[in-house]
């Protein structure tokens, strides 16, 4: 028996394991967020995405450092470096497409990790902090993928990581200094090579786990949203265990370990019978070596950032004495930051989608549409149809955030049922 | 959450305005593509790309990623024979596929340094290697007196003319045409060797592909029986909740 430092409460164990807890809050940690931690019954498939996140971190991780023992990062030899690997280190390309597949898995989960919070409402109190959390994790992911692209030193590599640098240089005043200070040169080199390095394989892995630390800390002191949207801590029984809960360890753990075994059948068709993903997950002209000189005919990013990079490019005349440029990374940075606001613009007295008014499924299946557009126009050269398009889709994707106070309030919503269905 | 709508609404009319677009043209060529089938268990037309891309390539384009030895073993070929055959620049059997083109030197002469083509079959594809080795044609206006269908006014000199003969384009029909007996191969025999190059450089832009997905096979098998596993044991526990 050992005493729990909070409520000394006492904790049951034997043996071993007591000697550990009077030292240690091994068993009160794993009850609390295990064993006596209880999730909502009726949870479905789109909860299994936060776990499937976290396996896929796992990967990233260790199949980064792997790749960091054969990497070298210096212009003239990252290429290289990375084609040493792919043929002459033990298992090297299967260690990189699991990597290369992995960062496009980590974005599909977590977009899908995201619009379940969208459809069920999970943003709401008291999970606001969970969300924003969430958004931070979601804004330094996509910096890390973004400083990890340019590591092989490919040719797309080295021209995604011009424009997108020189998106800095659209800043007043300071834009071309900034931009400078950015890259560490005149142009892209090994300087900034080298700190991309350095921030991609340890700066921000670091911050990414203590942000999905502190993710998972303030999930389990509010507990798990469900797709009623009602919270099940309202009913309990005597002892305190939510009604509609089952807890974590083993139900939820069992029901995670056959998710993720369908996952990986998923994931490894991708690693190992299609690693390019016919040019999206690996662009072609990435097996060109990065070359100053030679601009590709067209640049795309990786899928990920697509619908992103098709809002900046939307953005093409000056205003208010500002140039486009400096608009589209403006409008690109508000796509990205404005899902935090959403605690503040949901006024529904609902939160699933289940209880919502049309008004509320409509600006959400038009939200989705207007992803899904924008990523394929930023794949597409700018044309003159395709940039109205953009702007229109643009709006659209804003509209949902933008209105939502109106629309949530207005709508006719149905009732929450007591418990969970 | 005034001044927030009102950045919004400021940022929406942007939308409304439409401005010259970005534009980035793709350089298209329309030239007809013939199909290509690469086949990596092909050993022998692999030997056969592997020796022609050795006497007719190397001495411009290196492979300089790829090993001589490790490509002997995938192609079956003993190193001692190897060494004989292919290795002609007194390197080891160890050593990365190096040109011995000096590059400023290149530039002066064909007015491009002839790229490494390791990753060539996956930069384009091998489809577009073997329609390029095949569509040099006779061309007196351009420096070396050759052009290429589907690679125009290219730097490179027609170096298989010797094996292909003399071709020449029909600006009627817009084919191409090969003079009949002037090359020391059949046209059916040109298409095997190209093939065989195009094969070679197919496998030499990831070696590694056949031992991938056969891997693969063995992962996604053995997933399905863990799958099984983990699919009943998972439906064992959902009997608990209700
Ligand atoms: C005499 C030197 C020389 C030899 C030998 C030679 N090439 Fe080239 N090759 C060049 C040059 C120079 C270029 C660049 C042409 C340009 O960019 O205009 C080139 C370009 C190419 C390209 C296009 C590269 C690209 O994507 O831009 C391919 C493919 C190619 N060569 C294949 C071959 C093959 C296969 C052989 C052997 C049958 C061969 N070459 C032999 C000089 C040579
Ligand atoms: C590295 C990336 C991330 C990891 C590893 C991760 C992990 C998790 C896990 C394990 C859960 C609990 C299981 C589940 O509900 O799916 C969860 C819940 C949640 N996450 Fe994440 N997450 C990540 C990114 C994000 C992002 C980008 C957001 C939103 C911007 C977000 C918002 C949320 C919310 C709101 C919940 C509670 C959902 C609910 O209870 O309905 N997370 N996360």
């Amino acid at each position: 028996m050992a005493e729990n430092q909070l409520n000394q409460k006492p904790v049951e164990s034997s043996g071993l394991m007591s000697w550990i807890d009077a030292r240690f809050p091994a068993t009160e940690t794993f009850e609390y967020h295990m064993s006596k931690y209880y999730a909502p019954k009726n949870v479905n498939w789109l909860y299994l995405f936060g776990w499937l996140a976290t396996f896929v971190l796992v990967n990233q991780l260790i199949t980064g450092i792997w790749l960091t023992m054969n990497y070298v990062p210096s212009g003239d030899a990252a290429f290289a470096s990375v084609e040493y690997i792919m043929r002459d280190v033990e298992f090297g390309w299967l260690i990189r497409y699991l990597h290369s597949t992995g960062a496009s898995a980590f974005f599909l989960v977590v977009f899908l990790h995201m619009f379940r919070a969208l459809a069920y409402g999970s943003y709401r109190g008291p999970r606001e902090l969970v969300w924003l959390i969430g958004m931070a994790i979601f804004a330094v992911l996509m910096i890390e993928g973004f400083f990890g692209y340019l590591l092989p030193w490919g040719n797309m590599s080295y021209w995604g990581a011009q424009v997108i640098v020189s998106l800095v240089g659209a800043v007043p005043v300071v834009g071309p200094d900034l931009m400078e200070w950015v890259r560490g040169d005149f142009l892209m080199s090994d300087v900034a090579l080298n700190r991309f390095f350095a921030l991609h394989v340890v700066a921000l892995p670091i911050v990414l786990l203590g942000l999905v630390f502190v993710h998972f800390v303030s999930l389990h002191h509010v507990g798990s949203n469900n797709p009623d949207g009602i919270e099940i801590k309202k009913n309990k029984d005597e002892n305190g265990v939510p009604l509609d809960g089952i807890p974590f360890f083993p139900y939820i753990v069992v029901h995670d370990v056959d998710a993720t075994v369908r996952f990986l059948f998923v994931f490894c068709l991708v690693v190992f019978f299609a690693p390019e993903m016919g040019g999206y997950f690996i662009e072609k002209p990435n097996f060109e070596v990065a070359n100053p000189l030679k601009t590709p005919d067209h640049i795309a990013p990786v899928w990920y950032f697509t619908p992103y990079y098709a809002m900046l490019r939307a953005a093409t005349f000056p205003l208010f004495g500002m140039d486009a440029k400096f608009w589209g990374l403006v409008t690109m940075g508000a796509a990205v930051i404005i899902p935090a606001a959403l605690p503040w613009l949901d006024r529904s007295p609902v939160k699933s989608m289940r209880y919502k008014g049309w008004p509320s499924r409509i600006a959400l299946g038009a939200l989705c549409v207007s992803f899904i557009v924008l990523g394929w126009l930023g794949l597409q050269p700018a044309t003159k149809t395709y940039t109205m398009l953009a702007q229109l889709f643009t709006l659209l994707y804003f509209a949902y955030f933008v209105l939502m106070p109106w629309y949530t309030r207005v709508e006719q919503t149905k009732p929450e049922p007591e418990r969970v269905t | 959450m005034k001044r927030l709508a009102r950045l919004f609404v400021s940022l929406a009319m942007i939308g409304l305005f439409v401005g010259a677009p970005f534009s980035w043209s793709a350089a298209k060529n329309d030239w007809p593509m013939e199909a290509f089938e690469p086949d990596l268990t092909n050993l022998p037309s692999l030997q056969n790309g592997f020796k022609l891309y050795a006497n007719y390539c190397l001495g411009c384009h290196g492979l300089q990623y790829q090993r001589y030895g490790r490509t002997a073993d995938d192609l079956g070929i003993p190193r001692e024979l190897a060494l004989e055959t292919v290795v002609f620049t007194g390197q080891k059997i160890g050593e990365l596929m190096t040109t011995s083109m000096d590059p400023e030197q290149a530039k002066a002469w064909f007015g491009a340094t002839p790229p490494d083509l390791t990753l060539e079959a996956r930069l384009r594809s091998p489809e577009w290697i073997y329609n390029y080795l095949k569509t040099f044609y006779v061309d007196d206006s351009r420096p070396l007196g050759v052009n290429n269908g589907v690679y125009p006014n290219v730097g490179m000199p027609n170096v298989l003319l010797g094996l292909q003969g003399v071709q020449r384009y029909d600006q009627a029909s817009g084919k191409l045409f090969v003079e009949e007996g002037s090359g020391s191969l059949t046209p059916e025999e040109f298409d095997v060797a190209i093939y065989d190059l195009s094969n070679f450089l197919y496998y030499v832009g990831e070696p590694s592909r056949l031992e991938r997905q056969r891997l693969g096979i063995y992962v996604l098998l053995f997933l399905v029986i863990l799958g099984t596993f983990t699919f009943l044991l998972n439906r064992e526990f959902e009997k608990d909740v209700h």
